[in-house]
Formats: C-alpha cells, sequence, structure tokens
C-alpha cells in the first residue's frame, strides 16, 4: 500500500507538472484530490488494514495528499499568472489611435468677450441692462442731448424706419430708459447689444455691431471714479500693467469727454504694429454724464452726477486676437468660429 | 482742418517745438491731431531754375531740350512739359534729388541728349492735383520772376513746413481757422495771440452810394455785412498766399478768391465775392427761395431751390445759395473791376438743410452749420478788404452796407471751484483755475466764492458749468486726475434670471456640439418672414442700402441657413451652428415693433464620426430633436414637451413638428426641404427654432428632492403590432395614462417595419418600469397594472401583443 502510494504521488506530480494551463491543473486537482480520487479511494481502503497500521498509514497518506496539494497550489498560481499575462498581451491596444471626439461648439468671439466683461463689472456691482434695437429717435438722440438738427447727428448715420423710429445707433437708449425707469435712483448698469449705422460693410466697417457700455449715477460720483473704474477694467481685460491714459473728446452726452487709450499690450508701450508705433492703443470713449441728459431723465443733475462708458467688442476682440477684418464675426465661418474653443485665463 | 504750423507761427509763438510735439500737445488737451505730414517729403537738391534757351529735341516731337541755369553753373535739361518756355523760372529737381514716392533724380541720355535733372511740376513735388492751379495743372510749375537760381524752391513753395491734421469732433469749430488753432495752441503754451492786419487808406467814394441790401429772411440771415471795392487788378495771387490755401487744402483760382478763401481759413468766417457790374441791379435782397426757383452755382450745376432755402438776390432773382455756394451769373471774372464782398451770419439750420438738400458741401457750410462766431463778421470782412487793397490794387470804398439784428453777447458761466473738484475728484487751487482761465482767454471774475466767467464768443460750445469744468480738467491735464472707484452703498451685482438661464441655454448648446452664429438683422423683404414662427406685418427701412438689407427678420433660421451654404461651398463636412437673437414682429401700440428673443440651430452633414471605430452618423430628425428635449430638460420643461407633425412651408412635408409646450406653440423643428437643399447644394440640413423668450420665462416649479428608495423596480417589456400610421407618442400617452401610479417609466426601445411584417403594420417596443417607493411590489400588483395597459392599448389604439 505504501508502495502504492508512493508511485500515485509520483503519478500525480509528473502530471502537475506536465499541465500547461489551468483547466488541465484542475482536471488533475480533480483525478488526484477529488472525492472520486485514487488518494481519497486509499483513504476509504484503510478500513481494511489492521488496526494499528491505521494510524501510520492515514498519516503517510495525509502527508502526500498535502504535498500533491502544494504543488499543486503552486503550480496554480504559475499558470495563473501565466494566463494573466497571455490576456494582457491579447489585449494591448495602440494607444496612439485618436479617441472618440467629444464634440462641443462654443461661443462666438463676440459674446466671448461681451460676457468677459459683463462679468468683470459685475464683480464691481453692476447690473446687465438691455433694451429694444428698434428705438424711438426719443431715446437714441433727443434724450441724450442729441436734438434734432444737432450736428452730432452726422456722425452716426442712421436707419430710419420712420420720422421717429429707427434702428438703434448705440446702446445708450438703454442708458436713457434705465435712468426713466429708475425715476432718480442711483444706477449701475453695463448694456451690451447690437447696434446698427449706415455703413458700406468693408474690411473695417460693418452696418450691423456690437457695443457695451456703462453707467454709473449716484451721489457725488466724479471723474476720478471713472478714471479708477477704467483702470481696473484695463487692467482685468488686457494685463495688470496696464496703463490708461484719457485725451479729450466730444460726445453729446457727456461732458466732460474723454477717449481712453491703454499701454499697448504687445509691445508695453515701445511701438510696435499693434499701436501703431505709438505704444498706445484707443479702448473707449467715456465722460461725465451730460446734465442735461440727467435732467431729461428726471434726475436732479445738482444732486446726482455720474459718469458712462462705452466701446465696441468688436474692435477689442479685432485686438486682443489679431482679427484683422471686421466681416469675420458675421460670416460663421466654422473655421473662424471654432478658433474660439480654448479658455483663456 | 490741415493747419499749416508755418502759418499758425504767424499768429502764435510755438516755442519752435517740433511739429510732431506740437501736435503730441494740441492731442492731450483737446483735439485731436490724425496726423503730421511733412510736405517737404525729405526732398533736397530741388533748386531754382532760369530757363536760358529751349529747343525742340530733334528725334522727339513733344521732348524740349532746355538749357538751364541752376546757380552754379547752367546745365542741359530735357523737358517733356508742353507750357515749358525760354525765360521762365521754374523748379528743377538736380541729380540725387529723391522725390515723393521715392523716385530718383539722375543724370541721363534722352534719344541721345543728356539731361542733368528734371523741371517738376507741382504735383512732382506731392501736391495733389487738385490743388494746383488750373494753368499749371497740365505741366510744370512757372514760378515768380524774383526768385533766384540755385536757391532751394522748397521754401518759396511753403514746402519747408508741416501740416497737422486735425480731427474736429463738432463742438470745437471754432478750431475750423488758424486763428481759433491759434487760440488753442496759445492756451496751451501760455501765449498771447497776434492778430493779423487789417489796414487800409478808404475811398472818398462811399459803399452804400453803390449798394442796398435789404434782409427779409431776418432770423436765418441775421447779419449781413458787404464792402464794395473797386478798380481791383484780377491777377494771380502772391506766391505765398497760393502756398498757403494749398497747404489748408484749398486750389488757388485768382487775387479777389483766393483772398476769400484765404480769410475764411484765418478767420473762420466764410467770405463770398460778387462782380458788381454783374449784378446789374444795385442792390442785394436776402430771402427765402421760391418754391421750383432756379439758379446756376459755380460749379455750372442748375439746381432747383426750395422755399426753406435762403437766396442771395439782385432783387429779381437769385446770385448765390447763401452759405452753400456763389451763383455763375454774378462770378468774380479776369475782366471784372469792382467787386462785392459778403461777409454774413446765415444760421447752422438753414445751411445745414439747404446744403443737404443740394448734397452740396463746401468749406463754407461746414463752418456755418457748426456756428461761425459773430464777432468775426465784421472782422473777416475788414481784414478781406485789406487784402484786396494790398494785393488787388483796389480802392475800398468808405463804410460798410450792413444789416446786424444778431446777437453778440458772449455767455455767461457762473461756477463754483469747489462744483469743478467735487466733480473732477481733485483739488485744484483757485489760482491754478483762474490761471487756465487766462491763458484760454476766457473773461472771468472770481467773487464770493464762484468764478464769473464770460466765454468769448468764438467758442460757442462754453454753456454751462460743466463746460468749465471739462476746460479746467483738460489744461491741468487728465494724467493728474487720481484714480479712486465709486463711494456708495454696497450693492451686489448680477445677473437676471432670464440672463442667466440664457447663459445656460448657450452653455449647453455647445456642449451638445453647436457653435454660436451671430447673423444679420437686417434681410431682404422676399425673406422676413420664411420659417416665422409667427404671422405679423414686417418692418422696413425708409431708406433701405440694398435690397438685400431693406427689412427686419422674423425668423433667424434663413442667415443661419445662409451660413450653412458659406461653410458646405467651402468644404466643410459637418455644420452645426445656433443663435441666439430677436426677431421684429409688426407694430405694437408704441409705434415700434415687437422683439422677441428667439433661439434657432441648423445642423447638415455628419452627427457622428469615428471612422476607425466604425461609429458613424449623419445628422437627422432626432438628432436634433434630442438637443430640443434635452434643453428643455435643463430647463425643466420636458414632462410639458410635445411635438406635433405640422407643414411649414419651406420644410420637408413628412419630417417637420411644431414643438409645443403645455399645448402652447413654441417653436418648430423639421429639416430643410429637398428642393431648397438642393438649390443651395446643400446635404440633408435640419432646422429648429423656438421663441427663446416664452421657454424661458415660463414658469418651472421649484427644484425639490425626491428620496431615493431602496425599494426595487419592476421591468415588464412589451411589443406591440400597431398600423404604421400609428403615432409611437400616441402610444405611450396611452400608456402613461393607463398605467396607474405604479408605472414610473416607458421606454421605447425598438421599432420595426418590414418583411416580417404584415403590410400597413410596424412592430413599436416599449419597456415599462413599475414602481412603489414604500415597498417591494408583488408580482399580483404589476400583473393587474401591465393588464390595464395591454387592454387600454388594444382598446385606443387597435394594439395588439406581437406573438
Amino acid at each position: 500500500m505504501e508502495a502504492q502510494l508512493q508511485q500515485l504521488k509520483e503519478e500525480a506530480l509528473q502530471k502537475i507538472e506536465a499541465s500547461m494551463n489551468v483547466k488541465e491543473l484542475n482536471d488533475v486537482r480533480v483525478a488526484y484530490l477529488g472525492k472520486k480520487g485514487p488518494i481519497t479511494d486509499l483513504l476509504k481502503g484503510m478500513g481494511k488494514l489492521p488496526a494499528e497500521e491505521r494510524p501510520k498509514m492515514g498519516a503517510l497518506v495525509n502527508v502526500v495528499r498535502e504535498e500533491v496539494t502544494e504543488v499543486l497550489e503552486a503550480r496554480m498560481t504559475l499558470l495563473q499568472d501565466q494566463a494573466i499575462q497571455e490576456q494582457l498581451e491579447k489585449e494591448s491596444i495602440d494607444v496612439t489611435l485618436p479617441g472618440r471626439p467629444v464634440k462641443t461648439g462654443n461661443h462666438h468671439p463676440l459674446t466671448r468677450v461681451v460676457e468677459e466683461i459683463e462679468d468683470l463689472f459685475i464683480s464691481m456691482g453692476y447690473e446687465i441692462a438691455e433694451g429694444p434695437e428698434v428705438e424711438k429717435d426719443y431715446y437714441n438722440f433727443e434724450a441724450l442731448n442729441l436734438p434734432k438738427g444737432h450736428p452730432a447727428r452726422d456722425m452716426q448715420d442712421s436707419f430710419y424706419i420712420s420720422e421717429d423710429i429707427l434702428l438703434r445707433t448705440h446702446t445708450s437708449p438703454v442708458q436713457a430708459r434705465t435712468m426713466e425707469a429708475k425715476e432718480g435712483k442711483p444706477i449701475k448698469i453695463i448694456c451690451p447689444g447690437k447696434v446698427y449705422r449706415r455703413d458700406n460693410d468693408d474690411a473695417t466697417h460693418s452696418h450691423q455691431f456690437t457695443q457695451i457700455e456703462g453707467l454709473v449715477i449716484g451721489e457725488n460720483i466724479r471723474m476720478s471714479d471713472l478714471k479708477g473704474t477704467l483702470s481696473v477694467f484695463a487692467k482685468k481685460m488686457f494685463g495688470e500693467d496696464r496703463e490708461i491714459r484719457l485725451r479729450p473728446s466730444f460726445f453729446p452726452f457727456t461732458e466732460p469727454s474723454v477717449e481712453m487709450d491703454i499701454s499697448c499690450f504687445k509691445c508695453g508701450g515701445s511701438g510696435c504694429n499693434v499701436c501703431k508705433k505709438t505704444g498706445w492703443i484707443e479702448i473707449l470713449g467715456a465722460g461725465m454724464v451730460h446734465p442735461n441728459v440727467l435732467e431729461m431723465a428726471g434726475y436732479d443733475s445738482k444732486k446726482l452726477s455720474g459718469f458712462a462708458f462705452g466701446m465696441g467688442p468688436e474692435r477689442i476682440a479685432m485686438l486682443k486676437y489679431g482679427v484683422e477684418d471686421i466681416r469675420h464675426f458675421y460670416t460663421n465661418d466654422v473655421r473662424f468660429l471654432s478658433q474660439f474653443h480654448r479658455t483663456e485665463v | 482742418m490741415l493747419v499749416s504750423t508755418k502759418w499758425l507761427a504767424e499768429y502764435v509763438n510755438t516755442h519752435g517745438l517740433d511739429p510732431k510735439e506740437l501736435g503730441e500737445k494740441i492731442t492731450r488737451s483737446g483735439i485731436e491731431v490724425d496726423a503730421v505730414i511733412d510736405r517737404s517729403h525729405g526732398m533736397t537738391n530741388v533748386v531754382v531754375g532760369y530757363v536760358k534757351e529751349c529747343m525742340k529735341h530733334p528725334e522727339a516731337d513733344k521732348l524740349n531740350i532746355c538749357q538751364v541755369d541752376v546757380g552754379e553753373e547752367t546745365t542741359q535739361i530735357i523737358c517733356g512739359a508742353p507750357n515749358v518756355a525760354a525765360g521762365q523760372k521754374v523748379i528743377v529737381a538736380r541729380p540725387g534729388a529723391v522725390l515723393p514716392g521715392g523716385i530718383k533724380i539722375k543724370k541721363a541720355k534722352l534719344r541721345g541728349e543728356e539731361s542733368n535733372g528734371m523741371i517738376c511740376s507741382l504735383q512732382e513735388l506731392g501736391i495733389e492735383g487738385r490743388l494746383v492751379p488750373k494753368a499749371y495743372a497740365e505741366g510744370i510749375y512757372v514760378l515768380p520772376e524774383t526768385a533766384t537760381p540755385g536757391e532751394s524752391a522748397l521754401p518759396l513753395l511753403g514746402l519747408d513746413d508741416t501740416l497737422l491734421e486735425l480731427g474736429l469732433t463738432p463742438n470745437r469749430s471754432d478750431a475750423l481757422s488758424m486763428l481759433g488753432v491759434a487760440y488753442e495752441v496759445g492756451a496751451i503754451l501760455s501765449e498771447d495771440m497776434k492778430y493779423p492786419e487789417a489796414t487800409y487808406t478808404e475811398s472818398s467814394e462811399k459803399a452804400s452810394d453803390y449798394l442796398s441790401l435789404r434782409i427779409d429772411a431776418i432770423e436765418a440771415n441775421p447779419m449781413y455785412v458787404a464792402k464794395v471795392v473797386k478798380n481791383v487788378q484780377i491777377k494771380e495771387s502772391p506766391l505765398w498766399l497760393q502756398h498757403r490755401l494749398m497747404a489748408a487744402g484749398v486750389r488757388p483760382h485768382n487775387n479777389v478768391v483766393d483772398i476769400t478763401n484765404y480769410v475764411l481759413m484765418e478767420y473762420g468766417q466764410p467770405l463770398h465775392a460778387f462782380d458788381y457790374d454783374r449784378l446789374e441791379t444795385k442792390e442785394l435782397v436776402i430771402r427765402l427761395a421760391n418754391d421750383g426757383e432756379k439758379i446756376v452755382t459755380l460749379d455750372d450745376q442748375e439746381r432747383t431751390l426750395k422755399s426753406n432755402h435762403l437766396v442771395i438776390t439782385n432783387g429779381k432773382e437769385p446770385v448765390a445759395i447763401a452759405g452753400v455756394m456763389g451763383g455763375a451769373n454774378s462770378e468774380v471774372h479776369d475782366g471784372t473791376t469792382t467787386v462785392v464782398i459778403e461777409s454774413a451770419y446765415f444760421t447752422g439750420g438753414s445751411v445745414r438743410q439747404t446744403s443737404k438738400d443740394h448734397n452740396l458741401r463746401s468749406d463754407a457750410s461746414a463752418r456755418f452749420e457748426k456756428g461761425v462766431d459773430p464777432n468775426r463778421v465784421i472782422l473777416a470782412a475788414e481784414r478781406a478788404a485789406s487784402l484786396l487793397a494790398e494785393l488787388a490794387d483796389g480802392e475800398v470804398l468808405a463804410g460798410s452796407v450792413v444789416v446786424d439784428e444778431l446777437d453778440k453777447v458772449p455767455a455767461e458761466v457762473v461756477v463754483s471751484p469747489d462744483f469743478i473738484n467735487n466733480r473732477l475728484g481733485m483739488k485744484i487751487s483757485l489760482e491754478d483755475m483762474t490761471s487756465i482761465l487766462t491763458r484760454l482767454k476766457f473773461d472771468h471774475q472770481a467773487a464770493n466764492g464762484y468764478l464769473y466767467i464770460k466765454a468769448p464768443t468764438r467758442r460757442q460750445d462754453i454753456k454751462i458749468p460743466e463746460d468749465i469744468v471739462e476746460e479746467i480738467a483738460r489744461m491741468y491735464g487728465y494724467d493728474e486726475i487720481p484714480m479712486t472707484l465709486p463711494v456708495e452703498e454696497s450693492k451686489p451685482g448680477g445677473l437676471s434670471s432670464y440672463q442667466a438661464r440664457r447663459r445656460q441655454v448657450r452653455a449647453y448648446l455647445e456642449g451638445a456640439g453647436l457653435y454660436q452664429a451671430i447673423t444679420y438683422s437686417l434681410t431682404s423683404k422676399e425673406m422676413s418672414q420664411k420659417f416665422a414662427l409667427e404671422t405679423a406685418p414686417v418692418t422696413e427701412l425708409l431708406m433701405p442700402m440694398s435690397e438685400e438689407r431693406s427689412t427686419l427678420r422674423q425668423s433667424l433660421i434663413p442667415h443661419l441657413l445662409d451660413a450653412v451654404t458659406y461653410n458646405t461651398a467651402r468644404q466643410a463636412d459637418t455644420v452645426a451652428l445656433y443663435e441666439v437673437g430677436s426677431v421684429f414682429l409688426g407694430e405694437t401700440e408704441s409705434g415700434l415693433p415687437h422683439e422677441q428673443e428667439h433661439l434657432a440651430a441648423v445642423i447638415a452633414g455628419k452627427w457622428l464620426d469615428h471612422s476607425w471605430q466604425g461609429e458613424k452618423k449623419a445628422v437627422d430628425f432626432f438628432v436634433l430633436k434630442g438637443i430640443v428635449e434635452g434643453l428643455m430638460e435643463l430647463l425643466g420643461h420636458s414632462k410639458e414637451l410635445t411635438f406635433e407633425r405640422t407643414v411649414v412651408d419651406g420644410l420637408h412635408p413628412g419630417r417637420t413638428a411644431s414643438i409645443k409646450l403645455a399645448g402652447e406653440e413654441i417653436g418648430l423643428i423639421g429639416q430643410l426641404h429637398p428642393s431648397e437643399q438642393k438649390m443651395r447644394d446643400l446635404k440633408e440640413t435640419y432646422v429648429v427654432e423656438l421663441n427663446l423668450a416664452k421657454v424661458i420665462n415660463k414658469e418651472v416649479e421649484a427644484l425639490y428632492y425626491a428620496p431615493v428608495s431602496k425599494f426595487p423596480s419592476i421591468t415588464r417589456d412589451i411589443a406591440l403590432v400597431v398600423d404604421s400610421e400609428k403615432a409611437t407618442g400616441e402610444l405611450q400617452a396611452i400608456i402613461q395614462l393607463s398605467g396607474g401610479r405604479l408605472l414610473k417609466g416607458v421606454h421605447l426601445f425598438d421599432l420595426y417595419e418590414g418583411e416580417k411584417m404584415e403590410a400597413g403594420k410596424k412592430s413599436v417596443a416599449f419597456s415599462l418600469t413599475y414602481f412603489d417607493p414604500e415597498r417591494t411590489l408583488t408580482d399580483e400588483e404589476v400583473v393587474n397594472a401591465h393588464n390595464k395597459v395591454l387592454k387600454a392599448l388594444a382598446e385606443q389604439a387597435g394594439a395588439e401583443l406581437r406573438g
């Protein structure tokens, strides 16, 4: 019986060694160690042995069994590892193949500029005001100190619908409407929107374009407040080291009126093609709200004062992104639009 | 306004400043200098020559061989100008000279004859052709006999000068004159003015014996001054006057016309010269024209007048359109001996209307429109008279013929220094303020804490305290204004809920793969109502620039389709665009159209394209519908959303739906009609338009959490056989209504029409989810609910379970 046991052991170890995969090895396990296997049979057959041999024999069988099991488990671990290795090799991919695109669109560059400006002023406590694109002559001109026959009306050739209705030539009528609606109370608004002027479309003119204006009215609003506000804007929009300068100008709805230049963001002021070698770039017009404008909207210009400023997102986008032709903004060429996908810090 | 810096220096000390520096100072303190123009263009070696001999070139008809004394030598120059002749003093560009435009002068041989330089026209020296006197327009320029051979020609021609081009805003019409600019520069540099001289010997005869004057339209013409000068010699003006006019952008004609233009440029007061004898009558009557009355103006155009046009007449017929242009019938000509000089004040509105009606803008009308200085009307007339005496040998008759009802009182402005400082946020001393007012030459007095200022009449823009604030600030320097932020009650800013949701809509659409487009609001009348969601009258421009942009749009789709066409023609294989913008519907009570904010999108081409994994899909109706459904879910309206088949002009009749929220129509979606698609050479294209304002403004339930249940749900699938035409939406509605409270979800997961089905039938498979948040459902409960659904489907839709 002992010899039989040794032979079984040798056989089992050989077969374990010969197993080349998990399945074969499992077959060996079942064949030799299973409930119907020869080792179990041997244990069952021990009843026929004399009682004094039984413990010795039992121990021997258990030793063989443990030995075989141990070798089998080791082999099993090895084969399982191999199997995983094979699987991994089979599953390896060309990681340089293109991924499945996540197709997303993006803001129009003008919206991008407008929202950036909106968000900046919202953070300083401004609200966003909007108004109609088809306006009454009154709100577009008269309420802004531009009575009929005023020479400054020439500055803005307009599309009229009727004698006293036109496509707004600037977003300033939103200011006039807001002032009227606020009935003498303080105001702090930003007005973005589309405006229209009688221009032939070319590289620098568009009969439809965008404006964004700001208006602050309160007690003792000073020109220094305008300058400080514009400086914050210039730094946020064009870089921390931007400087601003104000130059006298004229708008019928402000007095004094100024134009604001920023130090060139490309060359820093030393002169380049962006600033036309002057070191400065004209960005916006601004001024202290004209008392006539305040009075017409029912504000007491002795008690309240205000400032207003306005700029063209097209111009800002053209400067910022180097766009050379204003018509690109209205052609909606996907090759143009899709370039404004990435974020900026 | 072009300002010669040399001319300017006659009226004010410019401290010898480099013109660029002077220009910068002017810009920074109030008037934008658009350009600094060097009239010399860096020219050298351009000298006076004397043509000693001039003979035809033996080999070329059009060329002349000239022997020219250029000072240090006499040299041979070949000249092709028709007007070259012996005895002339001419402009010679010697070898080595570089002329404007980079032309280099070298010794050369022309048809075998040596040529050592070039005899020049004014155009060749960089003067615009339209400014060159007519006599020299087609050839070389001839200098006065007094010119010395060999001396530089540039100073003679005023080309050793630099121009400042002023970009004037409408308020600064005072700077439309050399004197006005001199005042401005004087204020900047703290310098006094030197006024031009106006002295002459009066004749013993009186102007009033020659001419009478009547004004029948005193409102439009409150002041008129006429001077009479006899025995004038019409000739060329002296060179200095001619080149100053050319520098200012005015073409010289003859001494009389040139003098009126010169004084216009000097004083900003337009003048006009009449030939006295050609007036025929001895009177001037200024009146409004009769409707239909005609006049031939100096430019030989016959013009028909209207009753609001002011005219100067000889008592019978018009001899000039007041402030705009003179008449040909009374024009000064070579034989003129007696002239009438008009210096008048015509009101801005009148001149503006007339010049607009005749589409005639002149140096004169531009100044009248903006308002001339009432106190310069007489000064300018006197200055012209003195120049006529000096340069045209004229005899100025004593006195003037005048009608004068013009208010010449300066505007008074009272302002406190505190007001000025409060507005500016500064602390400028009273002393500094008064010093600025002195520099500006504004009459002022400080008393009782106020400044009492009399604004000079040349500065008609100064009327109110704020105007003084600006004057003080710009002269003190805007750089000196500190930077502060408004001090006020702090309150949060932000977007309105509408604005915030609109931003979310945009972000969603972009996340879904659409690019934001911005198109024009103006379109053709024909396209304006296409795809409109509502029927409303159109809004048209009174005077469109083109038919293409004559009418405001009522739908965003047509221009988006144009963008698809544009991109497709440029090989874009996928176009997916959206736009948020206003449409303009009819007229409302206020007279303005109703502006409605809409959202539209177009998609064409491939939707998915990941070829190497075999994932490809062209756009279709359901791609776009899915985007709309997702949008409504985002806005909290998905439960109320339905689509109903409809027919819209321009869209595929079988693939178009109206979009409804709780039964109310809010938009349309569909495929572009194949014939339109073909016309535009597009691939299958789908469009949607929504009344965004209505969607965003629609009330939505507050977001509230529903507890997540720990009990399982049970799913039952059914495959139904129904008539092919049966809308699946209808089946879904039946299921939802009949499923009772336990039915929590219905999901269509298969649709089959084809060979395996009976003709006219289709199979639709739904997955139904039953669920009770409180407990685990029993089989019996689910079977009961499910049977009710099947029964309802059979009864209401004739649906059978597919075997």
